[in-house]
């Protein structure tokens, strides 16, 4: 059994007719990056309001909350995507199931992952946001309160600007496991990063380069990731507070 | 809602749904017993090991934390025959979706609570470890009668999480096509034209396992709270 290596196949024209090798794998590279980066930022949003809510006086407003995370945080995120690619449009008024199925496919599958990726890490990051909020000193909320600050303003200038310089080292996993989630996105058939690789190498007959290179692409991505946060830890730390750690 | 609910495949499906469940009980426990083995022994190279071979488990541990699990799923799948073949030289070898899986989980699922079990053998004070070798023990048996058996009781929960996780990653499986509860409910769903009910059904059974082990996770951190205090 031999194989012949050849590094060069990414330079070679595509058997698809569109373009190189190589852009088959940068084109899965920008729907991994941008699916991940737009369901991040929505996430964070759903995470800091879930979040806030779970730690809120009022019963009624932390159980909506707490159900939310649970449900999101237990089921496998395959299922939660089948549940969001075949199922729902199925429930929803007719007219609506079938605009959604006559929309242009990759569109489709596009809001699809987001909105799966979104949900599932917004309450993951909910978690976090939870647990933050929790470790502040319980006297940081009842001096807010005695010096005459609402719930609302207690935790607007009191609480979480201490809690979010908190959850800034944890939130660095759940943001490297977006882009790796991102991948399940191949079996709806949205061609993200792992499923250009291996339509790459069923068509150019050169799976390990394919496989090697898109393993080094993640590994990239992972970087990038831990270093910007790192920075953004560092500049947002206040000096004196948190600052040993 | 213009749809019409029919739950009834589900009973018709029942055997072969629990064949599905039982590859998906045998994935996570053969991944969680030799993933647990072999991240301790990860763990313990990359604390206590020569500088070489602590770089060598820090770098496999980066390396499959840093991508895809279904990228490892499909390393092993497509790429672990080419391999075996080559070194074997039996050019008819094929390795197929079980043994693929297995492998896939145990050398991702290894890097992942190899992890969990450094943090656990850094939370035991270092008292411990120094306290054992000036007893006389030599490095491991301190490691094995004393540090270790500390760690793990601290990080049971953890590691309930981890296996919890697990249970949810395994559905990744249909990526190559492999019947775990999700792949068999998928197959009897496109079937009977019954997806939906099925998908249904599979995410709550899901709820209800990854539950389970939640409020297992939860009683325990209670009792160790109620001990400790």
């Amino acid at each position: 059994m031999q194989y012949s290596w050849d590094w060069l196949v990414f330079f070679k024209p595509s058997v698809t007719g569109e373009g190189l090798y190589g852009w088959m794998l940068l084109r899965g590279l920008a729907w991994t990056v941008s699916v991940s980066l737009v369901s991040w930022f929505l996430a964070l949003g759903i995470g800091l309001v879930v979040g806030v809510l779970r730690t809120v006086p009022r019963r009624s407003m932390r159980m909506p909350a707490a159900v939310f995370v649970h449900c999101f945080r237990n089921t496998p995120l395959l299922v939660q995507l089948f549940l969001w690619y075949f199922v729902v449009p199925e429930l929803l008024p007719v007219a609506w199931g079938d605009a959604i199925k006559q929309m242009n496919p990759t569109t489709n599958q596009f809001l699809t992952v987001l909105a799966c990726l979104t949900l599932y890490t917004g309450a993951k990051a909910a978690e976090q946001v939870r647990s933050g909020i929790e470790s502040v000193p319980a006297s940081q909320r009842q001096a807010a309160l005695a010096l005459g600050l609402g719930t609302l303003d207690s935790y607007r200038s009191v609480i979480l600007p201490q809690a979010l310089r908190i959850v800034i080292p944890p939130l660095t996993s759940d943001f490297l496991n977006v882009f790796k989630n991102s991948a399940v996105a191949l079996t709806i058939g949205l061609m993200e990063l792992t499923g250009q690789t291996r339509q790459l190498s069923e068509f150019s007959a050169h799976p390990f380069e394919a496989f090697i290179a898109s393993t080094l692409i993640y590994m990239a991505v992972t970087y990038c990731v831990i270093r910007t946060m790192r920075l953004i830890e560092h500049r947002s730390r206040v000096p004196g507070l948190l600052g040993a750690a | 809602m213009g749809y019409d609910f029919d739950w009834s495949s589900i009973a018709r499906a029942a055997p072969y749904l629990m064949q599905g469940m039982g590859m998906t009980a045998f994935l996570v426990a053969v991944a969680m017993s030799i993933g647990v083995a072999l991240g301790t022994l990860l763990a313990i190279a990359r604390l206590f090991g020569p500088r070489w071979l602590a770089a060598l488990s820090a770098g496999y541990v980066n390396l499959f934390r840093s991508i895809p699990l279904i990228l490892t799923i499909l390393w092993v799948y497509f790429l672990m025959p080419v391999v075996l073949r080559s070194v074997t030289g039996d050019p008819y070898l094929t390795v197929g979706p079980i043994y693929a899986a297995v492998s896939a989980f145990v050398l991702a699922e290894s890097a992942y609570y190899c992890e969990i079990i450094r943090a656990g053998i850094g939370s035991v004070r270092s008292g411990q470890m120094a306290a054992g070798l000036s007893l006389g023990m030599t490095r491991w048996q301190a490691l094995q009668s004393i540090v270790l058996p500390q760690a793990f009781r601290n990080m049971t929960p953890s590691l309930i999480n981890q296996t919890i996780a697990l249970l949810k990653d395994t559905s990744l499986v249909y990526v190559i096509s492999l019947s775990d509860f999700l792949g068999a409910a998928g197959k009897i769903g496109q079937r009977d034209g019954r997806v939906v009910e099925m998908y249904i059904f599979v995410a709550l059974v899901y709820l209800a396992l990854c539950s389970a082990g939640v409020a297992l996770v939860d009683r325990l951190q209670q009792r160790r709270m109620s001990r400790t205090a």
